[in-house]
């Protein structure tokens, strides 16, 4: 774990050197949420894991304080299962949550394309991984899928699709989507760059519910066809 | 934001909202790793300042008005105070100053007219506004939409109980002086991929100007004619893994135009960040206005 420096009030944690950065970004992120909602770290608002990074962010002008960041670092370092202790994120354990998908989405073909499948294989391949939210961002609710658990079908080979060349004005809510090794599921209308799959009509974000997404960093998925 | 009349014996009703009106607080921290920007004021400070002279908490939500022109009619007699960027202040017509706490009665109306320099104008009542609040804030947050729409002519806002004691001062002092130096000063600590620029120190040398497309998401850097050269990247680091963004973080596209981000900034960004203003730079910078000139100290 390399410190990089983010001004006064924040500080980035990268993990780029290590085997599975985003699972050691996941893991530091969750150990530190979890001092942080145990009363630890009391000017820090905000650890937000990334895909090799972890951002701790302190109150606006409060300073953050990194003696007391090292000492909890320091304390949560032994391995733990991910995210005990954080109430917002699953543990490691926990049943995926299961998103229906109806598979007609307008890039299956050029999926299958670029990854050297036939349509079904994409499908079957997106169907029986089991995938983790390594991290959020982009819009509020949209969970980074990565694949957690290979199941019998070509991920490799769909993992090779990268982003699209263009991006969508507009994509709809609930839309399934692959590209550069992640699958996401947009919680709502935006723009976006990513291969379209198929769409669900799982309901990802709430703001009356707590925590407000159904995805949350950690939080094991899989998608079934409908 | 319209409210049944009766439920609220003190309210705002909106004649006029300027360019752009909003309710802010604080924000709404705590939910960055579930894709939430921080939001709240864009000069937090000038907010703070407002609510401690009405004695409110420092976070009780206020409006914040981006380049005057907001016009309001308040029902029951309220306690109210103009900060950030210094404007005209008008209650019934009659001229009251900025930066110091202002009673008006029920019936009257209050106006605030375009700033004198700045951008960002706060005013903050008694109280607070009461709009639903959304994740523990009643932002506007204009990248997520989040919270409560920006004000419209019409609406009818309540005014809340977070109230304190009385404050034991209602004028401030000396703070309301605006920012009118040629070269407004923004200072910047080293940021998590400045080695990813071939020179960082390019950032700090010669002068900015504000983009016209500056919004509360960002500022836009551009460079003034011949005057320096930009931020070029190395030819790896063009673009980085999706990664955590601080507050005032200044990142680096591919056009070398800086881009400072302010209070709805996105959670993760993908070009490097090669300097990240203090506090006290990111409520100056929100305050710069289109075409000022900027120039960065580490």
């Amino acid at each position: 774990m390399r410190e990089l420096p983010a001004g006064r009030d924040a500080l980035l944690l990268d993990f780029s050197d290590e085997d599975t950065p985003w699972r050691s970004a996941l893991d530091v992120a969750s150990r530190l949420r979890a001092a942080m909602t145990g009363g630890e770290l009391p000017t820090v608002t905000d650890v937000v894991p990334a895909e090799t990074t972890v951002l701790v962010q302190a109150v606006p002008g409060r300073g953050l304080d990194h003696l007391g960041l090292h000492r909890t670092l320091r304390r949560t370092s032994t391995p733990s299962p991910i995210a005990a202790g954080d109430p917002d994120t699953a543990s490691a354990s926990d049943e995926p949550v299961v998103i229906g998908v109806r598979y007609d989405g307008p890039d299956l073909d050029a999926v299958a394309d670029l990854a050297g499948l036939d349509v079904d294989e994409v499908i079957a391949t997106h169907r029986e991984t089991i995938w983790r939210v390594a991290f959020m961002g982009f819009a509020p609710g949209f969970g980074y899928l990565v694949p957690d658990r290979p199941g019998p079908g070509r991920l490799d080979a769909l993992r090779s699709v990268p982003r699209r060349s263009e991006s969508r004005t507009s994509v709809p809510a609930g839309a399934v989507a692959v590209a550069a090794g992640y699958s996401a599921v947009y919680p709502r209308a935006s723009p976006g760059g990513w291969h379209l799959l198929g769409r669900s009509d799982i309901a990802l974000w709430d703001v009356d519910a707590q925590p407000p997404a159904v995805l949350t960093p950690g939080r094991l998925v899989r998608f079934e066809a409908t | 934001m319209t409210r049944p009349s009766g439920a609220h014996p003190q309210h705002l009703d909106v004649l006029a909202t300027g360019a752009l009106s909003t309710v802010q607080d604080l924000g709404r921290p705590g939910y960055a790793h579930l894709g939430v920007p921080l939001s709240g004021a864009a000069d937090r400070g000038a907010l703070r300042l407002a609510n401690r002279l009405v004695g409110n908490p420092e976070g009780a939500a206020g409006v914040e008005v981006t380049l005057g022109g907001l016009s309001v009619t308040v029902a029951g007699d309220l306690l109210m105070v103009v900060t950030g960027a210094p404007c005209a202040v008008l209650v019934d017509g009659r001229p009251t100053g900025p930066g110091a706490a202002f009673v008006v009665r029920d019936g009257q109306t209050v106006s605030l007219g375009t700033p004198t320099s700045q951008l960002r104008t706060y005013l903050a009542v008694r109280g607070g506004i009461d709009v639903p609040s959304v994740l523990g804030s009643r932002s506007t947050d204009t990248l997520s939409e989040l919270g409560p729409a920006p004000l419209a002519v019409g609406d009818r806002v309540a005014v809340g109980s977070e109230r304190d004691a009385w404050p034991s001062t209602t004028e401030a002092p000396g703070t309301m002086t605006s920012v009118t130096e040629d070269v407004v000063a923004l200072h910047a600590e080293p940021g998590p991929r400045a080695q990813a620029l071939i020179d960082p120190g390019v950032l700090y040398d010669g002068l900015w100007t504000v983009n016209p497309s500056s919004n509360r998401v960002g500022v836009r850097l551009d460079r003034i004619d011949a005057d320096g050269a930009l931020p070029e990247t190395r030819s790896d680091g063009g673009t980085v893994a999706s990664e955590g963004v601080a507050l005032g973080s200044v990142q680096i596209p591919p056009s070398g135009q800086p881009v400072v981000f302010l209070a709805d900034h996105p959670v993760t960004g993908g070009y490097p960040v090669a300097a990240v203003l203090t506090a006290d730079s990111v409520d100056r910078a929100a305050q710069l206005v289109p075409g000022q000139r900027v120039r960065l100290h580490r």
